[in-house]
């Protein structure tokens, strides 16, 4: 089993995380995204160490996956500077390098939850043998507590179980970094706690990166560090702890309510004084 | 639960076209039909009865039923394979799969690949099936060689295939995807020679006849009945079909983007 603190973690761990660059996971310089008429990413600047998990926070609409996709390499019309794992995000070589979860399950409903995860396991490593796939399928299947639906349709499972199946892809092979788009969305307290000690465990032992998004305030206390996003802007970039000191508030909700107040009031003034 | 350290080996690049990620996902593609039987019923049996069905309907016109059969022959793996595939991968792209596995090392050229080969075993069950019943228990008169028909068969699905490739990446919606059946294929339909031969159709019409795919497999079908071999006009017309299938099988993977808007 993992040992590692469920607590607040401490903010330089990433420097003495053995195996691990210098350079940050993710660096965005000037990120913009468009999107038809609408401008979703305004000139991002901001850094995701590596072998942490960074909580992306934000109401529903502000960009959280659209930064996200961007990240993956799926997302079109993106300017500026955006590097992961050293590589221009979106470059052949990462596509092994990342697992990626979708907000919506994006499982095959007509397969079997093994079927769905040997086909994955197949185009993610083709050169592995069979037996191995097989380990890695059983693996994940742990991992995200599906053993006794292993046979049982996608498209028979409950909402939450067909999520589990689609984070279960993105943890086949020994992804560096997961990119996961509201991973925890409808799944009960149990299971919620379980898959973020999962999440721990991972940065933790392998030294992997996890980016998370959320608009689940308790999730954020159990990041490393938060990006906080409004209206296609990163209104903080911190960890938990700082982000409650700077503000005096109790919570990290409280926090971010608090920083998105002084956003709008200060777009206010600005029309005001136009 | 054991979370295992990073392996030193690297998997397999991704490359425009994969041997075993081609087959993966071909088998992938036959593995949902499995679980959807019906269809699997359907697309073998609908050909057969309709091939009865035309049998008794010229029953007292044999000659008829040959024309007319053996240019169904080719015109069904072409419809059903359009049709099957025009919705399969729109629910690929629709479901986000798509999306996934683009962001994952597979090449535009598997994807395609593999839904050809899955599909094309499936029309050479289904044309084979046809083309049995037609031959020995209808009494369809062919002068040539059965595997002809069969070659031109498998052609023709892979036109299908390749077609409803190519237009689900225009559809938003399986009400627009079964739309474009009756766009693409009922003008091929009147025009290929099957109502009327082509040279007496209207210049213009048969002008444009002579551009569309289906009118070189229902010609190539024709000239498997007539003649005993392979005459250079069949081969002109199978290598017309199979280079059809080819260029919009690229069209179509040229319609598969990795970044979207």
């Amino acid at each position: 089993m993992m040992n590692y603190s469920a607590g607040p973690p401490h903010p330089t761990a990433s420097q003495t995380t053995p195996g691990t660059t210098h350079t940050p996971a993710i660096r965005a310089e000037d990120l913009t995204v468009v999107r038809g008429p609408r401008t979703v990413l305004r000139a991002l600047n901001f850094n995701v160490p590596r072998g942490q998990i960074t909580g992306l926070l934000g109401p529903s609409g502000c960009g959280k996956s659209t930064l996200m996709r961007a990240i993956v390499g799926t997302q079109a019309k993106v300017t500026g500077t955006l590097d992961v794992l050293g590589r221009p995000a979106g470059h052949r070589t990462l596509r092994t390098r990342i697992g990626y979860v979708t907000q919506a399950p994006s499982v095959y409903d007509d397969l079997t939850v093994r079927q769905n995860l040997d086909y994955f396991a197949a185009i993610l490593d083709p050169g592995r043998t069979a037996t191995d796939r097989r380990h890695d399928v059983d693996r994940v299947l742990t991992d995200v507590d599906l053993n006794s639906h292993a046979d049982a349709l996608a498209g028979n499972l409950s909402g939450g179980q067909r999520s589990r199946v689609s984070l279960a892809v993105a943890l086949l092979g020994t992804p560096e970094l997961l990119v996961l788009d509201e991973p925890t969305v409808g799944l009960d307290p149990v299971l919620r706690r379980d898959l973020w000690n999962l999440f721990h465990a991972i940065a933790a032992d392998r030294g992997a990166t996890l980016l998370i998004s959320s608009h689940v305030m308790d999730e954020a206390e159990r990041c490393h560090r938060l990006l906080l996003m409004r209206e296609g802007e990163i209104l903080a970039d911190d960890t938990p702890d700082a982000l409650r000191a700077r503000t005096g508030a109790d919570t990290v909700e409280a926090a971010f309510l608090h920083l998105v107040d002084e956003a709008s009031a200060a777009a206010r003034n600005k029309e005001t004084t136009r | 639960m054991t979370t295992t350290t990073a392996t030193a080996t690297a998997p397999a690049p991704t490359s425009a076209l994969n041997a075993s990620r081609t087959t993966a996902t071909a088998a992938r593609v036959l593995r949902q039909l499995a679980h959807d039987p019906r269809t699997i019923a359907l697309l073998l049996l609908i050909p057969c009865l309709m091939l009865i069905l035309l049998r008794y309907v010229f029953d007292g016109s044999p000659r008829t039923f040959d024309n007319i059969g053996a240019s169904l022959l080719g015109i069904f793996p072409l419809i059903t394979m359009f049709l099957v595939t025009s919705i399969a991968t729109l629910r690929e792209r629709t479901s986000g799969t798509l999306e996934r596995l683009l962001a994952m090392p597979l090449g535009k050229g598997d994807v395609i690949a593999g839904y050809a080969l899955a599909f094309g075993t499936l029309a050479i069950i289904q044309s084979a099936l046809a083309t049995g019943l037609a031959l020995w228990l209808l009494g369809l008169d062919v002068t040539g060689s059965p595997w002809l028909l069969l070659l031109v068969a498998l052609l023709d699905a892979l036109l299908g295939t390749a077609l409803g490739l190519f237009v689900s990446a225009f559809a938003a919606s399986e009400f627009q995807a079964v739309q474009f059946m009756p766009a693409v294929i009922f003008p091929q339909l009147l025009l290929c020679g099957l109502f009327t031969p082509r040279d007496n159709m209207h210049p213009v019409l048969e002008a444009i006849s002579n551009v569309l795919p289906m009118s070189y497999a229902v010609d190539g079908m024709n000239e498997v009945l007539k003649h005993t071999d392979m005459t250079a006009n069949f081969i002109r017309d199978a290598l017309i079909v199979a280079g059809c299938a080819l260029l919009v099988l690229t069209l179509g993977a040229a319609t598969l983007r990795r970044r979207t808007p």
